[in-house]
Protein backbone atom coordinates (compact mmCIF):
# COMPACT_ATOMS: atom_id res chain seq x y z
CA UNK A 1 0.00 0.00 0.00
CA UNK A 2 0.94 3.24 -0.66
CA UNK A 3 1.89 5.62 1.77
CA UNK A 4 -0.71 7.82 3.23
CA UNK A 5 -0.10 11.32 5.02
CA UNK A 6 -3.52 12.25 7.71
CA UNK A 7 -5.22 15.68 6.06
CA UNK A 8 -7.64 18.04 7.92
CA UNK A 9 -9.36 20.34 6.89
CA UNK A 10 -10.88 22.82 9.06
CA UNK A 11 -12.86 26.16 8.96
CA UNK A 12 -13.94 28.57 11.99
CA UNK A 13 -17.32 27.14 11.68
CA UNK A 14 -16.61 23.38 10.86
CA UNK A 15 -14.30 20.52 9.82
CA UNK A 16 -14.74 20.21 6.49
CA UNK A 17 -12.40 16.84 5.93
CA UNK A 18 -10.33 14.20 7.98
CA UNK A 19 -8.76 11.43 6.58
CA UNK A 20 -5.79 9.86 5.03
CA UNK A 21 -4.41 11.03 1.57
CA UNK A 22 -1.41 9.64 -0.23
CA UNK A 23 -1.02 13.69 -2.17
CA UNK A 24 -1.87 16.50 -1.22
CA UNK A 25 -2.15 19.35 -3.98
CA UNK A 26 -3.23 23.16 -3.27
CA UNK A 27 -2.43 26.33 -4.63
CA UNK A 28 -0.06 28.41 -2.33
CA UNK A 29 0.57 31.85 -2.50
CA UNK A 30 4.01 31.19 -4.15
CA UNK A 31 2.41 28.69 -6.69
CA UNK A 32 1.14 25.41 -6.45
CA UNK A 33 2.54 22.45 -4.07
CA UNK A 34 1.87 19.12 -3.76
CA UNK A 35 2.66 17.44 -0.47
CA UNK A 36 3.56 13.89 -0.36
CA UNK A 37 4.30 12.06 3.22
CA UNK A 38 7.50 12.73 4.89
CA UNK A 39 7.31 16.65 3.78
CA UNK A 40 9.62 18.94 5.63
CA UNK A 41 7.40 20.99 8.21
CA UNK A 42 6.01 24.12 5.61
CA UNK A 43 3.86 26.64 6.52
CA UNK A 44 2.34 28.75 4.02
CA UNK A 45 -0.84 30.63 2.65
CA UNK A 46 -3.14 29.50 0.45
CA UNK A 47 -4.85 31.31 -1.99
CA UNK A 48 -8.52 31.73 -2.92
CA UNK A 49 -8.61 28.09 -5.12
CA UNK A 50 -8.93 23.95 -4.78
CA UNK A 51 -7.20 21.73 -2.81
CA UNK A 52 -6.94 18.27 -4.14
CA UNK A 53 -6.30 14.86 -2.47
CA UNK A 54 -5.67 11.99 -4.70
CA UNK A 55 -5.82 8.66 -2.96
CA UNK A 56 -5.74 4.94 -4.28
CA UNK A 57 -6.07 7.03 -7.64
CA UNK A 58 -9.26 8.53 -6.96
CA UNK A 59 -9.28 12.57 -6.63
CA UNK A 60 -11.21 14.52 -3.96
CA UNK A 61 -11.66 18.55 -4.61
CA UNK A 62 -12.21 20.96 -2.14
CA UNK A 63 -12.68 24.54 -2.90
CA UNK A 64 -11.40 26.91 -0.27
CA UNK A 65 -11.36 30.79 -0.21
CA UNK A 66 -7.86 30.71 1.24
CA UNK A 67 -6.14 29.99 4.30
CA UNK A 68 -3.24 28.61 5.89
CA UNK A 69 -1.64 25.46 5.24
CA UNK A 70 0.69 23.81 7.42
CA UNK A 71 2.31 20.89 7.00
CA UNK A 72 4.73 18.47 8.96
CA UNK A 73 5.95 15.01 8.29
CA UNK A 74 2.92 12.46 9.11
CA UNK A 75 0.12 15.75 9.23
CA UNK A 76 -1.24 17.99 6.80
CA UNK A 77 -3.79 20.62 8.23
CA UNK A 78 -5.60 23.35 5.84
CA UNK A 79 -6.73 26.38 7.92
CA UNK A 80 -9.65 27.44 5.44
CA UNK A 81 -11.12 30.67 5.73
CA UNK A 82 -14.71 30.64 5.66
CA UNK A 83 -14.98 33.61 2.96
CA UNK A 84 -12.74 35.83 0.51
CA UNK A 85 -9.98 37.55 2.71
CA UNK A 86 -8.43 40.81 0.99
CA UNK A 87 -7.71 44.35 2.51
CA UNK A 88 -10.42 45.90 1.16
CA UNK A 89 -13.15 43.87 2.03
CA UNK A 90 -11.97 43.82 5.96
CA UNK A 91 -11.66 47.43 5.54
CA UNK A 92 -15.04 47.99 4.03
CA UNK A 93 -16.98 45.13 6.24
CA UNK A 94 -14.92 47.77 9.25
CA UNK A 95 -16.51 50.77 7.70
CA UNK A 96 -19.93 49.09 7.90
CA UNK A 97 -20.19 48.29 11.58
CA UNK A 98 -19.07 51.48 12.71
CA UNK A 99 -21.51 53.11 10.84
CA UNK A 100 -23.98 51.00 12.36
CA UNK A 101 -23.04 51.79 15.42
CA UNK A 102 -22.48 55.29 14.71
CA UNK A 103 -26.50 54.98 13.44
CA UNK A 104 -27.80 53.02 16.75
CA UNK A 105 -26.10 56.20 19.07
CA UNK A 106 -27.86 58.54 16.92
CA UNK A 107 -30.87 56.65 17.43
CA UNK A 108 -31.34 56.86 21.10
CA UNK A 109 -34.10 58.95 22.51
CA UNK A 110 -32.34 59.74 25.78
CA UNK A 111 -29.16 59.17 27.79
CA UNK A 112 -28.76 57.56 30.65
CA UNK A 113 -25.70 57.54 33.43
CA UNK A 114 -24.38 54.54 34.61
CA UNK A 115 -26.23 54.99 38.22
CA UNK A 116 -29.56 55.29 36.52
CA UNK A 117 -28.52 52.32 34.44
CA UNK A 118 -27.33 50.55 37.41
CA UNK A 119 -30.86 51.40 39.27
CA UNK A 120 -32.70 49.63 36.23
CA UNK A 121 -30.70 47.06 36.48
CA UNK A 122 -30.92 46.42 40.38
CA UNK A 123 -34.94 47.15 39.69
CA UNK A 124 -34.93 44.81 36.90
CA UNK A 125 -33.29 41.87 39.14
CA UNK A 126 -35.12 42.72 42.16
CA UNK A 127 -38.19 41.34 40.44
CA UNK A 128 -36.69 38.53 39.07
CA UNK A 129 -35.36 37.48 42.48
CA UNK A 130 -39.59 38.57 43.77
CA UNK A 131 -40.71 36.54 41.10
CA UNK A 132 -38.05 33.52 41.70
CA UNK A 133 -39.34 33.60 45.35
CA UNK A 134 -43.26 34.14 44.53
CA UNK A 135 -42.40 30.95 42.93
CA UNK A 136 -40.85 28.96 45.52
CA UNK A 137 -43.54 29.63 48.06
CA UNK A 138 -46.22 28.66 45.79
CA UNK A 139 -44.76 25.61 45.19
CA UNK A 140 -44.61 24.88 48.69
CA UNK B 1 -66.37 36.71 43.37
CA UNK B 2 -66.31 36.66 39.64
CA UNK B 3 -68.69 35.45 37.46
CA UNK B 4 -68.27 31.94 36.11
CA UNK B 5 -67.95 33.22 32.29
CA UNK B 6 -65.09 35.57 33.45
CA UNK B 7 -63.48 32.84 35.24
CA UNK B 8 -63.78 30.82 32.11
CA UNK B 9 -62.35 32.80 29.84
CA UNK B 10 -59.23 33.66 32.45
CA UNK B 11 -58.43 29.71 31.95
CA UNK B 12 -58.75 29.88 28.30
CA UNK B 13 -56.42 33.05 27.76
CA UNK B 14 -53.87 31.28 30.24
CA UNK B 15 -53.69 28.17 28.47
CA UNK B 16 -53.42 29.76 24.89
CA UNK B 17 -50.58 31.19 26.14
CA UNK B 18 -49.03 28.14 28.13
CA UNK B 19 -49.21 26.56 24.43
CA UNK B 20 -47.32 29.88 23.62
CA UNK B 21 -44.52 29.00 26.25
CA UNK B 22 -44.39 25.40 25.83
CA UNK B 23 -43.68 25.60 22.20
CA UNK B 24 -41.27 28.47 22.52
CA UNK B 25 -39.19 25.99 25.12
CA UNK B 26 -39.29 23.01 23.19
CA UNK B 27 -38.01 25.09 19.53
CA UNK B 28 -35.15 26.35 22.02
CA UNK B 29 -35.07 22.92 23.20
CA UNK B 30 -33.73 22.08 19.80
CA UNK B 31 -32.10 25.19 18.40
CA UNK B 32 -30.37 24.76 21.96
CA UNK B 33 -28.97 21.16 20.89
CA UNK B 34 -27.85 22.73 17.05
CA UNK B 35 -25.54 25.40 18.72
CA UNK B 36 -24.00 22.64 20.71
CA UNK B 37 -22.97 21.05 17.95
CA UNK B 38 -21.60 24.52 16.82
CA UNK B 39 -19.56 25.07 19.37
CA UNK B 40 -17.87 21.63 19.39
CA UNK B 41 -17.39 22.40 15.41
CA UNK B 42 -15.56 25.48 15.80
CA UNK B 43 -13.11 24.20 18.72
CA UNK B 44 -10.53 21.99 16.44
CA UNK B 45 -9.49 25.31 13.88
CA UNK B 46 -8.97 27.43 17.75
CA UNK B 47 -6.68 24.81 18.80
CA UNK B 48 -5.12 24.46 15.75
CA UNK B 49 -4.11 27.91 15.37
CA UNK B 50 -3.18 28.53 18.71
CA UNK B 51 -0.61 25.33 18.79
CA UNK B 52 1.02 27.10 15.55
CA UNK B 53 1.20 30.23 17.14
CA UNK B 54 2.52 28.72 19.95
CA UNK B 55 5.25 27.24 17.89
CA UNK B 56 5.90 30.57 15.63
CA UNK B 57 6.04 32.52 18.73
CA UNK B 58 8.88 29.88 20.26
CA UNK B 59 10.67 29.52 16.95
CA UNK B 60 10.88 33.95 16.52
CA UNK B 61 11.79 34.86 20.01
CA UNK B 62 13.26 37.87 17.91
CA UNK B 63 9.91 39.10 16.56
CA UNK B 64 7.22 40.25 18.84
CA UNK B 65 4.08 41.31 17.05
CA UNK B 66 2.29 44.44 18.37
CA UNK B 67 -0.61 42.09 19.66
CA UNK B 68 1.89 40.12 21.97
CA UNK B 69 3.56 43.05 23.56
CA UNK B 70 2.41 44.06 26.85
CA UNK B 71 1.75 48.04 26.86
CA UNK B 72 3.38 49.52 29.74
CA UNK B 73 0.47 52.06 30.94
CA UNK B 74 -3.17 51.32 30.11
CA UNK B 75 -5.34 54.28 29.49
CA UNK B 76 -8.16 52.99 27.17
CA UNK B 77 -9.74 49.95 27.11
CA UNK B 78 -11.72 47.55 24.51
CA UNK B 79 -15.11 45.32 25.10
CA UNK B 80 -16.19 43.05 22.44
CA UNK B 81 -19.74 41.99 24.41
CA UNK B 82 -21.87 39.41 23.08
CA UNK B 83 -25.40 39.51 24.10
CA UNK B 84 -28.44 37.88 22.16
CA UNK B 85 -30.57 39.47 19.45
CA UNK B 86 -33.76 38.56 21.13
CA UNK B 87 -35.18 38.98 24.56
CA UNK B 88 -37.46 36.32 26.69
CA UNK B 89 -34.54 34.62 27.66
CA UNK B 90 -34.30 34.88 31.58
CA UNK B 91 -31.60 37.14 33.24
CA UNK B 92 -29.12 36.54 30.31
CA UNK B 93 -28.31 39.24 29.34
CA UNK B 94 -29.63 41.39 32.30
CA UNK B 95 -26.80 39.39 34.48
CA UNK B 96 -23.81 40.01 32.04
CA UNK B 97 -24.83 43.78 31.29
CA UNK B 98 -24.75 44.11 34.90
CA UNK B 99 -21.27 42.99 35.31
CA UNK B 100 -19.51 45.12 32.81
CA UNK B 101 -21.51 47.65 34.04
CA UNK B 102 -19.46 47.20 37.11
CA UNK B 103 -16.22 46.50 35.37
CA UNK B 104 -16.51 49.61 33.26
CA UNK B 105 -17.32 51.65 36.45
CA UNK B 106 -14.13 50.10 38.14
CA UNK B 107 -12.00 50.93 35.11
CA UNK B 108 -13.67 54.89 34.90
CA UNK B 109 -12.81 55.06 38.56
CA UNK B 110 -9.71 54.33 37.86
CA UNK B 111 -8.84 56.71 35.19
CA UNK B 112 -9.39 54.63 32.10
CA UNK B 113 -11.73 55.48 29.51
CA UNK B 114 -13.66 52.33 27.59
CA UNK B 115 -14.22 51.71 23.86
CA UNK B 116 -17.27 49.08 23.32
CA UNK B 117 -18.18 46.89 20.17
CA UNK B 118 -21.63 45.10 20.68
CA UNK B 119 -22.61 42.08 18.89
CA UNK B 120 -26.44 41.60 19.17
CA UNK B 121 -29.09 43.79 19.01
CA UNK B 122 -29.37 43.78 23.06
CA UNK B 123 -26.63 44.96 24.21
CA UNK B 124 -26.33 47.57 21.08
CA UNK B 125 -29.68 48.80 22.29
CA UNK B 126 -28.52 48.73 26.15
CA UNK B 127 -24.89 50.57 25.49
CA UNK B 128 -26.32 53.07 22.82
CA UNK B 129 -27.76 54.55 25.84
CA UNK B 130 -25.11 54.81 27.78
CA UNK B 131 -22.73 57.64 27.67
CA UNK B 132 -19.54 55.23 26.84
CA UNK B 133 -18.08 55.09 23.29
CA UNK B 134 -19.72 52.12 21.39
CA UNK B 135 -17.51 52.20 18.35
CA UNK B 136 -18.92 49.22 16.30
CA UNK B 137 -21.67 47.21 16.56
CA UNK B 138 -22.91 43.82 14.79
CA UNK B 139 -26.67 42.63 15.00
CA UNK B 140 -29.41 40.18 13.32
CA UNK B 141 -26.44 37.80 13.37
CA UNK B 142 -29.69 34.90 13.40
CA UNK B 143 -28.83 31.04 14.88
CA UNK B 144 -26.05 30.25 13.03
CA UNK B 145 -23.67 33.26 12.35
CA UNK B 146 -20.69 32.98 10.21
CA UNK B 147 -17.69 34.40 10.82
CA UNK B 148 -17.42 37.14 8.20
CA UNK B 149 -20.44 38.17 9.51
CA UNK B 150 -17.98 39.79 12.51
CA UNK B 151 -14.88 40.49 10.74
CA UNK B 152 -15.84 44.17 10.39
CA UNK B 153 -16.55 44.74 13.65
CA UNK B 154 -13.52 43.08 14.80
CA UNK B 155 -11.24 44.75 12.54
CA UNK B 156 -12.46 48.26 13.93
CA UNK B 157 -11.17 47.09 17.44
CA UNK B 158 -7.80 45.29 16.05
CA UNK B 159 -6.84 48.66 14.39
CA UNK B 160 -7.79 50.46 17.06
CA UNK B 161 -5.65 48.86 19.16
CA UNK B 162 -2.33 48.95 16.73
CA UNK B 163 -2.54 52.35 16.29
CA UNK B 164 -2.52 52.24 20.42
CA UNK B 165 -5.86 53.91 20.81
CA UNK B 166 -6.85 51.03 23.26
CA UNK B 167 -4.31 49.01 25.09
CA UNK B 168 -5.80 46.21 25.57
CA UNK B 169 -9.13 44.10 24.64
CA UNK B 170 -11.60 41.93 26.42
CA UNK B 171 -14.59 39.96 25.32
CA UNK B 172 -17.68 39.34 27.08
CA UNK B 173 -20.07 36.35 26.36
CA UNK B 174 -22.04 33.77 28.51
CA UNK B 175 -20.31 30.50 29.17
CA UNK B 176 -22.19 27.96 28.27
CA UNK B 177 -21.64 25.40 31.34
CA UNK B 178 -24.57 23.00 31.57
CA UNK B 179 -28.31 23.47 30.16
CA UNK B 180 -29.05 24.80 33.91
CA UNK B 181 -25.74 27.46 34.23
CA UNK B 182 -24.45 29.95 32.08
CA UNK B 183 -22.14 32.06 33.21
CA UNK B 184 -20.58 35.46 32.34
CA UNK B 185 -17.02 35.13 31.14
CA UNK B 186 -14.38 37.70 30.27
CA UNK B 187 -11.62 36.77 27.82
CA UNK B 188 -8.51 39.14 27.41
CA UNK B 189 -7.86 38.83 23.96
CA UNK B 190 -5.29 41.39 23.43
CA UNK B 191 -2.41 41.37 24.07
CA UNK B 192 -2.42 37.65 23.76
CA UNK B 193 -1.46 35.93 27.08
CA UNK B 194 -2.25 32.67 26.27
CA UNK B 195 0.84 31.96 23.94
CA UNK B 196 3.57 30.32 26.41
CA UNK B 197 5.67 27.74 24.40
CA UNK B 198 4.48 24.61 25.48
CA UNK B 199 6.67 21.91 26.12
CA UNK B 200 7.01 19.48 23.47
CA UNK B 201 7.88 22.20 21.10
CA UNK B 202 11.51 22.25 22.83
CA UNK B 203 12.71 19.63 20.11
CA UNK B 204 14.13 22.25 18.11
CA UNK B 205 12.68 22.33 14.73
CA UNK B 206 11.59 25.23 12.73
CA UNK B 207 8.71 25.07 9.70
CA UNK B 208 9.62 26.16 6.20
CA UNK B 209 8.20 29.69 5.54
CA UNK B 210 6.51 30.94 2.08
CA UNK B 211 6.23 33.91 2.27
CA UNK B 212 7.87 34.42 5.00
CA UNK B 213 7.61 33.91 9.05
CA UNK B 214 6.02 37.67 10.04
CA UNK B 215 3.40 38.00 7.46
CA UNK B 216 2.03 33.97 8.16
CA UNK B 217 2.16 35.13 11.75
CA UNK B 218 0.12 38.04 11.14
CA UNK B 219 -2.51 36.40 9.36
CA UNK B 220 -2.66 33.82 12.42
CA UNK B 221 -3.24 36.23 15.16
CA UNK B 222 -5.76 37.83 13.25
CA UNK B 223 -7.37 34.29 12.53
CA UNK B 224 -6.97 33.57 15.94
CA UNK B 225 -8.94 35.94 17.79
CA UNK B 226 -11.82 36.53 14.74
CA UNK B 227 -11.79 32.29 15.66
CA UNK B 228 -12.00 33.21 19.59
CA UNK B 229 -14.73 35.68 19.29
CA UNK B 230 -16.94 33.66 16.77
CA UNK B 231 -16.49 30.51 19.45
CA UNK B 232 -17.90 33.27 22.41
CA UNK B 233 -20.77 34.07 19.67
CA UNK B 234 -21.98 30.41 19.06
CA UNK B 235 -21.57 29.67 22.79
CA UNK B 236 -23.48 32.69 23.29
CA UNK B 237 -26.38 31.31 21.33
CA UNK B 238 -25.87 27.87 23.07
CA UNK B 239 -26.61 29.96 26.48
CA UNK B 240 -29.32 31.98 25.15
CA UNK B 241 -31.40 28.90 23.73
CA UNK B 242 -30.68 26.87 27.04
CA UNK B 243 -31.76 30.20 29.21
CA UNK B 244 -34.71 30.43 27.01
CA UNK B 245 -35.40 26.95 27.56
CA UNK B 246 -35.73 27.03 31.07
CA UNK B 247 -37.62 30.87 31.09
CA UNK B 248 -40.19 29.26 28.87
CA UNK B 249 -40.61 26.02 31.49
CA UNK B 250 -41.37 28.17 34.21
CA UNK B 251 -43.38 30.39 32.56
CA UNK B 252 -45.68 26.89 31.41
CA UNK B 253 -44.93 25.18 35.07
CA UNK B 254 -46.86 29.15 36.37
CA UNK B 255 -49.51 28.83 33.69
CA UNK B 256 -50.41 25.31 34.70
CA UNK B 257 -50.35 26.56 38.77
CA UNK B 258 -52.34 29.64 37.57
CA UNK B 259 -54.84 27.58 35.70
CA UNK B 260 -55.33 25.00 38.83
CA UNK B 261 -56.20 27.81 41.05
CA UNK B 262 -58.55 29.73 38.90
CA UNK B 263 -60.14 26.21 38.16
CA UNK B 264 -60.83 25.72 42.20
CA UNK B 265 -62.10 29.43 42.11
CA UNK B 266 -63.98 28.58 39.18
CA UNK B 267 -65.74 25.72 40.85
CA UNK B 268 -65.97 26.94 44.26
CA UNK B 269 -67.88 29.94 42.32
CA UNK B 270 -70.43 27.06 40.41
CA UNK B 271 -71.02 25.05 44.04
CA UNK B 272 -72.00 28.54 45.43
CA UNK B 273 -74.58 29.15 42.48
CA UNK B 274 -76.12 26.00 42.80
CA UNK B 275 -76.24 26.08 47.18
CA UNK B 276 -77.65 29.39 46.62
CA UNK B 277 -80.17 28.02 43.72
CA UNK B 278 -81.47 25.36 45.86
CA UNK B 279 -81.74 27.37 48.95
CA UNK B 280 -83.80 29.88 47.02
CA UNK B 281 -86.65 27.18 45.51
CA UNK B 282 -86.41 25.76 48.78
CA UNK B 283 -87.49 28.55 50.54
CA UNK B 284 -89.73 29.69 47.86
CA UNK B 285 -91.60 26.20 48.37
CA UNK B 286 -91.54 26.63 51.94
CA UNK B 287 -93.43 29.88 51.46
CA UNK B 288 -96.66 28.45 49.14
Amino acid sequence: MAMTIHVDIVSAEESIYSGLAEVVIASAQEGEVGIYPRHAPLLTRLKAGEVRLLKDGKEEQFYISGGILEVQPQIVTILADTALRAADVDEAAALEAKASAEKALADKSTKMEYAEAQAQLAEAMAQLRAIERARKTRKH
Amino acid sequence: MASGKEIRTQIASIKSTQKITSAMEMVAASKMRKAQERMAATRPYADKILNVIQHLAHANPEYKHVYLQDRQETQRVGYIIVSSDRGLCGGLNNNLFKEVLHEIKTKSDAGLQVDICAIGQKASAFFSRLPVNMVAQVTQLGDAPRVHELIGSIKVMLDAFESGHIDSLYLVYNQFVNTMTQEDKFIRLLPVSSVEPSQDLLAHWDYIYEPDAKEVLDDLLVRYIESVVYQGVVENIASEQASRMIAMKNASDNAGDLIDDLQLVYNKARQAAITQEISEIVAGAAAV
